[in-house]
């Protein structure tokens, strides 16, 4: 793999975050959080989703008309999320409807929509394939960060084990907070991550 | 005075440029000009407008401040008192007020201060005196009861993400005081509200006991014992020191005669909130619309928000007619949310926090507005 190659992997894990930098898919990163399990069931189905969308998309990118492009595009994102949705609802049926409408608004993510339009359309499909992979684990390392934070404070429990009760905390006096389960703490927990990203590379912070 | 001058000079080339510990010249830049005056004058820029800085101008605040907070450590005591049958003279109960007051001032100044010390070492600035008020502010809002550690995590969360992530002081545009209250509201409900936090069991555990405070009582059940009288004189549960109308109204006077707080947000939110209870009494109907409009003035933190956090200069509209504007929608949402959202019985909190959202966007259009009808009287003319 050529160290272009890799980049298209890499970069979206600190440049090019889409959460962190690009600023895109906050609404499903807030919305699905609050623990564990779902945010990383919902990583995994973006990511798949992007990453087959790009390479379909590029496969199809010379014989796409300029005009209807953004059709064509939505047809084959909606029909990659009925495949997951179907997917999700086969073999992890608790957490699908935990998930709720966020598997089927995933057509509507701006990563996936923006992926597309700024690469695919004009990249080779290897490319493309690669650059959807990297920007969905991009997405995804955001939202194992903000489930573990969230499901950890919120709830006392990691992947649905009970740790703070385990370790006996409620025993002197701990309590879960009430605030980190709501969808302004994890607005918070990101505007934190950038906070931290941004004065650890400068070249993120604007001028 | 002259002894701890001369110490201060003496000691001073060892924290300035190129002193031995001139990595710790902002806390002691804070220190000095915390017990002296700093004799610096502002050369340029036309920004002077006062011969007292910031920092006199915050200790007017706090002594501001001093009546409600005596008088809420008395009515610590006084409610444990009536509630246990414990025939306490005034000073016993005075001193239980005390004891259950001092940690919770202890631990939001050491933390909030150590976060802004830090953070004022960290970006090579003066330590600014912002959170000396708000620092005492807190816990004054604060129930009796409330778990110190918890606290500690509400003060810390309101100074570096009210505060310090925007600049500092003077950059925030929440009032850091009520970032905290609505952190412990919003993680912490049941320590929070309900009738078990207001009444201290005892001088040093975190027991309470069971007592509603008259907010609680008309949400829940449209109507409370509480006399007027009581309400005013403040011999009420509820939040440490909001109880009592004439202490504030007292703070009040002082900050209106040495013109530090404006008078012209006090009076519209009182005028918002009288108004909105005159309107609900119109509509009658249960027995909380058709409660006398003047008791949301007694009850709960409608006068304390009024006096000390609406009119927090940083955070509230500037432009004159902008504070009329964001004082009446502070009263008008407070009575609004209080009578007609049961799932919060105070609304003076997310009221003011609200219209300090808002108070940038009031003072824009306000500023917009007088450009737009000057202009119009320039083509007139010409």
């Amino acid at each position: 793999m050529s160290s272009k190659n890799s980049s298209l992997i890499t970069n979206p894990f600190s440049k090019n975050n889409p959460i962190t930098v690009q600023i895109l898919g906050i609404c499903s990163a807030l919305a699905v959080t609050a623990q564990l399990k779902p945010a990383v069931v919902m990583a995994i189905s973006v990511t798949v989703v992007v990453a087959l969308a790009n390479l379909i998309i590029s496969l199809m990118r010379n014989t796409i008309p300029p005009r209807i492009r953004i059709i064509v595009q939505l047809v084959v994102v909606s029909a990659l999320v009925v495949l997951v949705n179907q997917v999700l609802m086969a073999f992890v049926y608790d957490v699908s409807k935990q998930l709720s409408v966020y598997v089927g608004l995933i057509i509507t993510n701006c990563i996936v929509m923006g992926r597309l339009e700024a690469f695919a359309m004009t990249n080779k499909p290897w490319d493309s394939l690669l650059d959807g992979i990297g920007n969905g684990l991009g997405y995804a390392i955001i939202l194992v960060i903000l489930g573990f934070v969230r499901e950890l404070f919120g709830s006392g429990s990691i992947w649905g084990y009970p740790i703070c009760e385990k370790l006996g905390l409620y025993n002197i006096g701990y309590e879960n907070n009430g605030l980190v389960i709501l969808a302004p703490m994890a607005l918070i927990l990101v505007g934190i991550i950038i906070w931290i990203q941004r004065s650890s590379d400068k070249t993120l912070q604007e001028k | 005075m002259k002894a701890l001058r001369n110490f201060i000079d003496k000691i001073k080339p060892t924290f300035s440029e190129g002193g031995k510990l001139s990595w710790l010249g902002s806390t002691f830049e804070g220190f000095e000009t915390f017990a002296f005056s700093p004799n610096t004058v502002t050369r340029k820029g036309s920004h002077v407008r006062d011969a007292v800085d910031s920092k006199r101008a915050i200790f007017t605040v706090i002594i501001a401040l001093l009546p409600a907070l005596l008088f809420g450590m008395w009515n610590i005591g006084h409610q444990t008192n009536i509630a246990t049958n414990a025939d306490w003279g005034f000073w016993y109960e005075f001193w239980f007020g005390f004891v259950r007051m001092l940690p919770l001032i202890v631990v939001s100044y050491v933390v909030g201060l150590g976060i802004e010390f830090t953070f004022a070492q960290i970006r090579h600035h003066e330590v600014y005196e912002g959170y000396l008020v708000s620092g005492l502010i807190i816990p004054m809002i604060v129930p009796v009861t409330t778990p110190l550690w918890q606290l500690a995590l509400a003060v810390a969360f309101a100074v570096i993400l009210g505060k310090e992530v925007f600049g500092g002081t003077g950059m925030n545009f929440l009032n850091p005081a009520l970032v905290a209250r609505a952190f412990l509201f919003f993680s912490y409900p049941t320590h929070m509200s309900g009738d078990k936090v207001w009444i201290a069991a005892d001088m040093w555990g975190t027991d309470a006991i069971t007592g509603s405070t008259p907010l609680g009582d008309m949400a829940v059940n449209g109507s409370t014992q509480a006399s007027a009288l009581d309400m005013f004189l403040g011999t009420i549960a509820g939040s440490t020191c909001e109880t009592s109308v004439l202490a504030i109204l007292i703070g009040a006077v002082i900050l209106l005669c040495t013109g530090i707080a404006s008078w012209r947000i006090m009076l519209s939110v009182v005028l918002g909130g009288g108004l909105m209870g005159l309107l609900f009494n119109a509509i009658g109907g249960t027995p909380y619309l058709d409660m006398p409009f003047y008791y949301h003035y007694l009850m709960g933190g409608f006068m304390f928000g009024a006096v000390f956090m609406a009119t927090d200069p940083v955070t509230a509209a500037q432009t004159n007619c902008g504070k009329w504007i964001y004082g009446l929608l502070i009263g008008i949402f407070a009575v609004l949310l209080r009578v007609v959202n049961p799932a919060y019985p105070e609304g003076m909190m997310l009221s003011i926090l609200l219209l300090n959202c808002f108070a940038p966007l009031i003072d824009h259009c306000v500023v917009a507005g007088n450009i737009k009808r000057r202009k119009k009287r320039m083509e007139v003319k010409a």
